[in-house]
């Protein structure tokens, strides 16, 4: 068991170096991701489906290969044998597919989605679907018909949502890499949340074919992971044109695991934006986020402020095209050609009867909440109003990106404003759960890319920070060059990554139950290794 | 029930009738609007589809680059104005034949708009009808709805559904409204709707058969008291699937609201459905303007741009346009004047050419279509385009006739044959025991007969009068029974006589 937890406590990156060693198997790594997912998952509720079979077969396959040697092991993908959860948004040939709602439940996709391809390209054992708020519409993962996801560092908390079972598998060690979808930050709040690193691309930089659509002119896919690197080399299979997805980027995708590995501030200009931090932020955050700050300047990196002006008009503009394409978005869904069918208990049997209490029983009120809210707000008369006004914030919104980027080569900024919260605490108020995404937003009305990495524990309840970088449209690797310093600056002072401070989960004590000491600051935790 | 009508003369005499059309062109490209999936017609069904065309969770749209060019092609034949840019919009909607619940189609962004066509009417005079834009749209799946009185929805026991249609490019082509057609109105429909389905035929961008859906109109009608400038209510008569029907359906719906008119009744705006066997129409869906289709543009297609060298390029490849190429071939073919409008006006120009180029000449292709075809179409009711005769029967018939094997009569009757599915030409003249004497032996005796009833013509001829054989000839037509070959038995009667012909 011991070598196990070290085996699944490793990067994606070093794994993906014992494999071409052939110091370890797939078979091995893989088995012991299927061990602790048996042994903690009960926990974490991370998973809503676990590919054992599968997993297996593509890890032996992928150790027939490199015990055969010659040109086929030579071939091998870098993180062939590396394996990987999916958030249960994707679809995936062999695997259900729910997208955390009972409307699809049992529901087996007959294709796979462009990335999912990638990935058994590059013979990656695919572990299972991850668990997320129903069609990725929430930022707690407590949106899910089948039961919310667990915060590994505090199981009463919330993970971050909509991909909270991804980065929550992420955490707890139940899986090196995770794929994520970002529509507001569903990959970057969860990444904060629970001490782990979420990649949102720029928008086309991924194809979206295969992943259900919430809001289509926002929605991404992205990698999760624990290190910046090892979302660098995930970002790396999943991304470039894929002529299947109208607005895939045509250009080649960038070296970004370059980017990662050769990370340099040096001389960078970096951009705090003056209306993502302070007032509504949480004072542990804002601690978290001065010390990064610090250590960049202290790497050679320009510190400056920039203002954002429009970026307050963000969440609100968000709250009506987002529903808006979901409205129109989620119609198929009515128990016509797939999925639950619910007929109506009494009068008659007509199709729009049929339809309407499918939708009914099928989807959850988060759902029903914002297909109603898109439905009013596309409805003849409120169009101009309501969708017409908040395309034009984008525009405004674009444009602050563009000046702000025009004097800086980066932009930073807390990536939430609070540390995970209790379940529960926000469910029945939909705007204090809305506030989560304030930070994350703008980037998925701009198209920017975006990434968050732990920033540290918060002084004042010892849960993790997330620290967001920024860059412009199509600058994905300028994420992972800074990312990448600022991660080794901060782990120094930590002594080693900040999951290491997480409760194990396994074994019950009560130094375990309870958070680590406020950590980050450098007072506490001398960087003495 | 039946609606009341008034007499057509009467509405006339009464109203100003106001047309518009929308008329679904369905284009011949490889693959669907959005999807790899084959655009296939009459395969089995839920065959020619893929995740796409089911609206499958996840799926994505690509346009297909044909359609766009095809699209292009038909604005600029239709002198429309094409859109630099422009998008695609969703047309939300719950009904089972769109899989996405949801149709995407162009909304405030054609691809083409700002355009017309000139139409010539029997009497040869040109009316020109305004085109206001063509756009592009996917077309939905077909629903057969099982059980039930009707037909449609309401009421059915089950539906079947079939998403091979799904997807299939479609172009809408909307006309401004049409004013001052008058009583000419019902011709001007039909000629209009000919005119769509001449130019995307020509383009090659459609296989054009109405009888299949390639092209279909949802006709609108108003009437307004002759001298008043504001339209009437209208209503809209959907998916009239033939020239012909156009007409009827015109007609009919012009004396259906002049007789709700003048009961002092306002028109109701709806859809109306065509009934081929009564040529009536019952009533629809209500239809108010207010409809509410939540259009947006569709976020999953990023903008269509259209260079202008691109449209240049498009515009070099465009066939003649139709009224060029029909002063071309009326030339090629040498008919009068009133020879080519009836042709065009029987709507049998396309049928001649191809007979023609299957190898008739211009004067046996239109002997047959006017002299047999069209004739027997107004008989069966149909377009004379869809009887069932295809160009290569009509030059194998001639041939016969040529070659002596049958003569005029005998083709004709060969050709109900044909109709009838009694088997090709020689098959028939073979079971209906039609053939030609052309045995010398049966025809010799019988002139031998002729001549011999006759001394005096046969004198007649011997010295030098061959105009008189025409007697001769028909007593030996008498004697087989109109079953020789005229020609033949002339050439054997002056060998007979040993006169040179």
């Amino acid at each position: 068991m011991t070598e196990n937890n070290e085996l699944i406590r490793l990067s994606a990156a070093a794994l993906a170096d014992k494999l071409a060693a052939r110091e370890v198997t797939s078979v091995e790594v893989t088995q012991a991701y299927l061990d602790r997912i048996a042994a903690v998952d009960g926990k974490v509720h991370a998973f809503l489906h676990v590919n054992t079979e599968e997993a297996l077969a593509v890890a032996a396959e992928v150790d027939a290969i490199r015990a055969a040697g010659g040109a086929a092991a030579e071939e091998l993908h870098a993180l062939a044998g590396v394996p990987i959860a999916v958030k249960d948004l994707i679809v995936t040939i062999g695997q259900p597919t729910t997208a955390g709602s009972k409307i699809l439940e049992g529901w087996y996709s007959p294709y796979d989605a462009t990335v999912v391809e990638r990935l058994r390209a590059a013979k990656m054992p695919i572990l299972g679907k991850t668990n997320l708020d129903e069609f990725a519409m929430g930022s707690s993962t407590e949106h899910s018909a089948y039961g919310p996801t667990h915060n590994p560092w505090d199981l009463d908390r919330i993970p971050g949502g909509s991909g909270g079972g991804s980065a929550a598998a992420v955490a707890a060690f139940e899986a090196p890499l995770a794929l994520g979808t970002d529509t507001g930050g569903s990959i970057r709040q969860p990444g904060a949340v629970t001490g782990t690193v979420g990649v949102k691309p720029t928008y086309g930089g991924v194809s979206r074919y295969g992943a259900i659509a919430m809001a289509s002119s926002l929605d991404q896919i992205g990698p999760v992971s624990r290190t910046v690197l090892d979302s660098a080399l995930l970002h790396q299979v999943i991304g470039g044109h894929d002529p299947r997805d109208s607005t895939s980027l045509p250009d080649p995708i960038e070296d970004l695991v370059a980017a990662a590995r050769t990370g340099n501030v040096q001389g960078m200009k970096i951009g705090i934006i003056k209306e993502l931090h302070g007032e509504g932020y949480q004072a542990g955050v804002e601690n978290r986020f001065n010390e990064s700050l610090e250590l960049l300047r202290g790497a050679g990196a320009e510190i400056v402020e920039v203002s954002c002006p429009n970026f307050k008009y963000a969440l609100g503009a968000y709250y009506l095209i987002m529903p808006s394409e979901a409205s129109s978005n989620l119609a198929k869904f009515d128990g016509v050609r797939y999925g639950l069918r619910v007929l109506p208990e009494e009068g008659p049997l007509t199709i729009e009867r049929v339809m309407g209490a499918t939708r009914a029983a099928g989807f959850g009120d988060e759902v029903k909440r914002r297909i109603i809210l898109g439905t009013y707000a596309l409805s003849a008369g409120y169009y101009d109003a309501y969708y017409g006004s908040a395309q034009k914030v984008r525009t405004l919104i674009q444009r602050d990106f563009e000046a702000a980027f025009a004097k800086v080569d980066v932009l930073i900024s807390p990536t939430a404003p609070t540390t995970a919260f209790k379940l529960g605490e926000k469910l029945n108020d939909p705007l204090a759960m809305y506030l989560n995404d304030v930070a994350t937003i703008p980037a998925n009305m701009a198209g920017v890319p975006g990434l968050s990495l732990p920033g540290g524990l918060a002084d004042e309840d010892g849960l993790p920070v997330g620290i967001q970088l920024l860059a412009p449209a199509r600058q994905d690797a300028r994420l992972y060059r800074v990312g990448a310093v600022l991660e080794s600056l901060l782990e120094a002072q930590w002594g080693g990554p900040l999951l290491d401070r997480a409760p194990s989960l396994t074994a019950p004590s009560p130094t375990d139950s309870a958070p680590a000491v406020a950590a980050g600051a450098p007072a506490s935790h001398g960087g003495s290794h | 029930m039946t609606d009341a009508t008034l007499s057509f003369e009467e509405a006339m005499e009464k109203y100003d009738p106001v047309l518009g059309f929308e008329v679904h062109v369905e284009l011949n490209t490889k693959t669907k609007m959005f999807s790899s999936a084959p655009n296939v017609f009459g395969d089995e069904p839920n065959t020619n589809v893929n995740e796409v065309d089911l609206g499958m969770p996840g799926v994505l749209p690509v346009v297909n680059k044909t359609a766009i060019e095809s699209s292009i092609k038909i604005g600029l034949a239709l002198n429309c104005k094409i859109a630099e840019t422009c998008r695609f919009a969703r047309k939300n909607y719950f009904y089972p034949d769109t899989p996405k619940n949801f149709q995407t189609s162009q909304y405030d962004e054609p691809i083409a708009y700002d355009g017309y066509l000139d139409i010539e009417l029997a009497d040869g005079t040109v009316f020109r009808v305004e085109i206001e834009r063509a756009h592009m749209e996917e077309d939905a799946g077909k629903l057969t709805h099982m059980g039930g009185a009707t037909g449609r929805i309401q009421g059915a026991d089950y539906s079947l559904v079939d998403y091979n249609r799904s997807g299939v490019p479609l172009v809408e082509i909307v006309t401004k409204p049409i004013e001052g057609a008058g009583s000419r109105a019902p011709e001007l429909a039909k000629a209009y709707v000919a005119a769509v389905r001449e130019i995307v035929k020509n383009l090659g961008v459609s296989d054009a058969k109405m009888e299949r859906g390639n092209v279909r109109c949802d006709a609108n009608v108003s009437l307004r008291p002759h001298g008043r400038e504001r339209f009437g209510i209208r209503s809209e008569t959907k998916n009239v699937n033939s020239l012909r029907a156009v007409e009827h359906a015109v007609r009919y719906e012009i004396q259906r609201h002049a007789a709700v008119l003048d009961s002092g009744e306002p028109v109701i705006q709806e859809t109306r459905h065509w009934h081929e066997d009564t040529r009536t129409t019952t009533s629809g869906r209500a239809k108010s303007d207010a409809d509410d289709y939540r259009y947006f543009p569709e976020p999953d297609l990023v903008p269509i741009t259209a260079s202008r060298e691109w449209v240049e390029e498009l515009r070099a490849t465009l066939p003649e346009p139709p009224a060029a190429r029909r002063k071309r071939l009326q030339a090629d073919w040498g008919y009068s004047d009133l020879e080519f409008r009836d042709v065009v006006n029987a709507g049998v120009m396309d049928e001649i050419e191809e007979t023609i180029a299957a190898g008739a000449t211009p004067t046996v292709a239109r002997k047959w279509w006017m002299g047999e075809i069209v004739g027997r179409a107004k008989n069966a009711d149909v377009d004379p385009g869809q009887l069932g005769v295809n160009p290569a029967t009509i030059v194998e018939l001639n041939k016969m006739v040529e070659e002596g094997k049958i003569n005029n009569k005998m083709a004709s009757e060969v050709l109900d044959g044909v109709l009838a599915g009694e088997g090709t030409p020689a098959e028939i003249v073979e079971k209906r025991g039609l053939a030609v004497v052309s045995d010398d032996g049966p025809l010799l005796e019988a002139i031998d007969a002729a001549l011999t009833a006759q001394p005096d013509v046969a004198d007649k001829i011997r010295g030098g009068k061959v105009q008189a054989i025409g007697a001769i000839v028909g007593g030996v037509m008498k004697a087989t029974r109109g079953q020789a070959d005229a020609g033949r038995v002339r050439e054997l009667i002056l060998q007979r006589l040993g006169v040179e012909g």
